[in-house]
């Protein structure tokens, strides 16, 4: 296999330090996933913003300068305010999510952290980067040249991508490991350079960071659906709602595509995982395509099959070979197939809605050169952004119960990685409590903003103040000596 | 055996991350245990004005160095991160929690509407300011005094809870109200708030000096249970441990003649808490657990530390132009050709809403009912067809 001539290891080795390494029961194991997977699962939705956030912005700033478009502007600055509480928000999940990774599991860090750490350590430079970036765009309001200003949002939509590139990269060296030789269960030799690029990285940072522009997108562009649906079909909302329903209608198609390839990358990297996805429980041929249906002993309930597709989306052919989860022993399955499944048809489903949904606006545009308000259409929108959160939720579950019960695939087992220590289900209690908090927090805040804004008068939103932003009584601004412009 | 260059470069690197994050991040903490003793809502409203328009601007960014830090020990030294937070398990999900909570306190008392809203938002901020540094104090006495076992199987509670861990804790916190007494201060005397300026001034100096106390005592306390790290201090960091003294006489003294000069004052204060950390780490080295775990023997393979430095380097190369950039717009005055929020709303509303945007004719009644009718018989006939078990191939 690739990776293994890649990362110079052997199986046998890795079995060996599987086997010796099996001293804990791994009490922990269950509590310990249900921590990570709720702070993952909540900061993957602030990392979106932090992601595509900018560009929604910038391009609204864009046609403000362009054209002198007063509400285009307003907008950007109102967007650049909540996302200066949205990055805001994200340093503290994202800070924690660094703690856990160490809290919860000290095995796979402890091993294979001089592997796994060079991509964080990207990420930590390219986060840096962007908060400074968000803090000069918003500093730079009224104290930069319109074009100047606009350039200085720049680096926030670069290093954006680049962050969600190298964090991602981490994920995919865990489901596609190279660049590493063990000797005797411990790391010898790394190459940073193809623990960042391993097999899988290119497909699921491309993925994640389409995911993100879909998810910020169809999310706002959902805000200002609301918005027309209750009337307020003035520029303003209209614009609110284009903007980023077009940028995420743009990513949609994209995705879809990207999500079919990927799809047959994971049949040749992972045949396990995406056995599991589909319901190949033995290897063979002309293996149908289930949409939905729940698995109970062999059988599967409730579900719809397409005879053959399956093997016809893996190979182009009705007789393509699919490698089941027979292939491996019992023990190396991941469980809860029928959740791996239904999460893959959820993301999967979700996705061709909101295609459709951007088709349908499309068509409209195309033909009558104007913003299609039915509320036919207008409803789903409204919905777009949450279906679009859910869709991308669903799609890391699949990636991450699918690679059970490996952490790091084929390498090292999830039971092996986790912490000995006592005490998981107690800090699962705390996290799940503040992360509920948290949560209330990061839709709460915008949404007191946004009222604001509506009824507050133009010298309450002149004194607003934001994380990273100027303060409100120009002390920041006058604290210097005066400078000739 | 002595560790090779790359890692000792690495190792330096870490320490310097870690003074930074005592500086910048020591500082946010300090603010929030100033709100917290400020007093009622109407006496500490000026003060916490200024705590709160010091920090937002910085809104938790200050983290991204503990982040450096924790990447910079899983990736350089990963059996020692490893180790750490499988021993002290309970402190650090402390400090975690602490992080949590002070964003949440912070993020909802800007927008809180009622004043109690508030209180209660901003007594959780400022109880977390506690709590996150208290607990680090502690983890870190553990290392400091080599209780962090190599391979630990669970829990270390004695580790962290011996009175060297405690007092050590205390210092943390003791040492971020210090720092951020001394830069409220100084932003307190650039704003000309003269009455805030001695406000901040006696508090700073009240810090200053429990906090020289407490280091006197946590040293005294070292020689015992930590005759490494003790010997190091007395030793190979006298110099650092010396200057590290001299400056933090000099802010008292500085701050008894009332000479509150901005920069002066926070170099000064930020070389004395700067200077321990450093000397810290040199008396430690060559051990990242005292007399039980080496850098050498606790250090990523070579191509990993020259990764870590090669990003290190690019770091200072990227992240200095960027801070300099907002350094530079921070000092900027408002230009007055581009609109304020005002009037670019003062705009917006004049243009008027886009008239002739036909309202969708309503469907007819029969076209509504043929529709809900067919996707009755849809769904049903989705449903017959679903119930049906087939077999798995």
């Amino acid at each position: 296999m690739r990776t293994e001539a890649d990362g110079g290891y052997s199986m046998e080795a890795a079995h060996m330090l599987a086997a010796s390494l099996a001293v804990n029961p791994a009490v922990n194991a269950v509590p310990a996933r249900s921590q990570m997977g709720s702070s993952l699962g909540f900061h993957i939705i602030l990392a979106c913003f932090g992601i595509a956030f900018a560009a929604v912005v910038m391009t609204a700033e864009w046609i403000g300068i362009k054209r002198g478009d007063a509400a285009a502007m307003l907008l950007a600055r109102r967007w650049s305010k909540v996302m200066a509480v949205l990055v805001a928000v994200g340093a503290v999940s994202g800070t924690v999510l660094s703690y856990e990774m160490g809290l919860l599991w000290p095995g796979l860090m402890g091993r294979f952290g001089a592997a796994i750490g060079f991509p964080f350590s990207m990420e930590g430079i390219f986060f840096f980067l962007e908060a400074i970036f968000v803090g000069v765009y918003l500093y730079g309001w009224q104290r930069l040249p319109p074009w100047a200003h606009w350039w200085s949002g720049m680096p926030i939509v670069v290093f954006g991508i680049l962050g969600a590139l190298s964090v991602v990269a981490a994920n995919s060296w865990m489901n596609s490991p190279a660049g590493f030789t063990l000797s005797h269960g411990k790391l010898t030799r790394v190459d940073p350079v193809s623990v960042f690029f391993n097999a899988a990285t290119p497909y699921e940072t491309t993925h994640m960071i389409l995911a993100a522009y879909m998810v910020a997108g169809f999310l706002i562009a959902g805000v200002y659906a609301v918005g027309l649906l209750r009337g307020r079909r003035d520029r303003y909302h209209r614009l609110g709602f284009a903007i980023p329903f077009t940028i995420g209608g743009i990513a949609a198609p994209l995705q879809v595509i990207m999500g079919d390839i990927i799809a047959r990358f994971i049949a040749s990297n992972q045949p396990v995982k995406f056995a599991a996805m589909e319901y190949v429980a033995k290897t063979s041929r002309n293996v149908p395509e289930w949409l939905g249906g729940i698995f109970i002993n062999g059988k599967v309930y409730f579900g719809a099959a397409i005879p053959s597709f399956d093997s016809i989306l893996v190979g182009f052919s009705p007789h393509t070979r699919v490698i089941g989860w027979d292939s491996v022993p019992a023990s190396q399955r991941p469980p809860l197939v029928t959740l791996i499944h239904l999460s893959f048809d959820l993301m999967v489903g979700i996705g061709f809605f909101l295609l459709a949904l951007a088709a349908w606006q499309g068509w409209w545009w195309w033909f009558h050169r104007r913003l299609l308000v039915t509320p036919w259409f207008l409803v789903p929108c409204a919905l777009s952004g949450v279906a679009a959160v859910a869709a991308m939720e669903a799609g890391w579950v699949v990636t991450e119960v699918g690679r059970q019960p490996w952490i790091v695939y084929k390498v090292l087992l999830v039971s092996n990685a986790v912490t000995p220590s006592g005490g998981v289900t107690v800090t699962l209690g705390m996290m799940l409590v503040l992360y509920a908090i948290l949560t209330v927090v990061s839709i709460g805040v915008p949404m007191i903003m946004s009222r604001r804004w509506r009824r507050g008068t133009p010298a309450d939103e002149e004194t607003e103040q934001v994380p990273y932003g100027p303060s409100p009584s120009g002390a920041g601004a006058t604290a210097g000596r005066p400078r000739a412009r | 055996m002595s560790p090779s260059a790359d890692t000792t470069a690495v190792a330096t690197i870490l320490v310097v991350v870690i003074a930074a994050y005592a500086l910048f991040g020591g500082a946010d903490f300090g603010g929030g245990i100033w709100d917290l003793v400020a007093g009622g809502a109407e006496r500490g409203a000026r003060p916490r004005e200024l705590i709160d328009e010091s920090i937002t601007p910085v809104w938790e960014a200050n983290h991204v160095w503990l982040v450096f830090i924790l990447v910079l020990l899983w990736t350089a030294f990963p059996p020692a991160f490893a180790d750490i937070m499988t021993a002290l398990f309970v402190p650090l999900s402390l400090s975690a929690l602490g992080i949590v909570l002070r964003g949440v306190g912070f993020a909802f008392r800007h927008t809180a509407e009622r004043l109690r809203m508030r209180q209660l938002t901003g007594a959780l901020f400022a109880a977390a300011s506690l709590i996150t540094p208290f607990f680090m104090g502690t983890a870190v006495g553990a290392v400091v005094t080599g209780q962090v076992p190599v391979h630990p199987t669970g829990n270390a509670l004695a580790a962290w809870t011996s009175p060297t861990a405690l007092l050590t804790g205390f210092l943390f916190v003791a040492a971020c109200a210090y720092i951020s007494a001394i830069y409220l201060v100084a932003e307190a005397r650039q704003r000309r708030h003269f009455e805030l300026t001695r406000y901040f001034a006696v508090r700073a100096t009240a810090a200053g000096v429990v906090t020289g106390a407490l280091a006197g005592g946590t040293f005294a306390e070292l020689s015992a249970s930590a005759p490494h790290v003790y010997a190091g201090l007395t030793g190979r960091s006298l110099p650092l441990v010396a200057i590290s003294i001299a400056a933090g006489i000099a802010v008292l003294v500085m701050l008894w003649v009332h000479w509150y000069h901005p920069v002066v004052l926070r170099a000064t204060a930020a070389i004395a808490v700067a200077t321990v950390v450093f000397g810290w780490g040199l008396a430690q080295y060559p051990y990242l657990f005292p007399d039980s775990l080496t850098l050498a023997a606790g250090s990523a393979p070579t191509a990993t530390l020259i990764a870590e430095l090669v990003v290190a380097g690019l770091a200072v190369l990227l992240v200095v132009p960027g801070f300099l950039l907002l350094y530079s717009l921070q000092q900027r005055h408002l230009l007055t050709e581009t609109g304020t929020d005002a009037d670019l709303r003062r705009a917006a509303r004049l243009e008027p809403a886009v008239p002739g945007e036909p309202a969708a004719a309503p469907a007819s009644p029969a076209a509504r009912l043929t529709t809900a009718l067919l996707l009755t018989f849809l769904a049903l006939r989705a449903i017959k067809e679903v119930f049906r078990p087939r077999s798995c191939r």
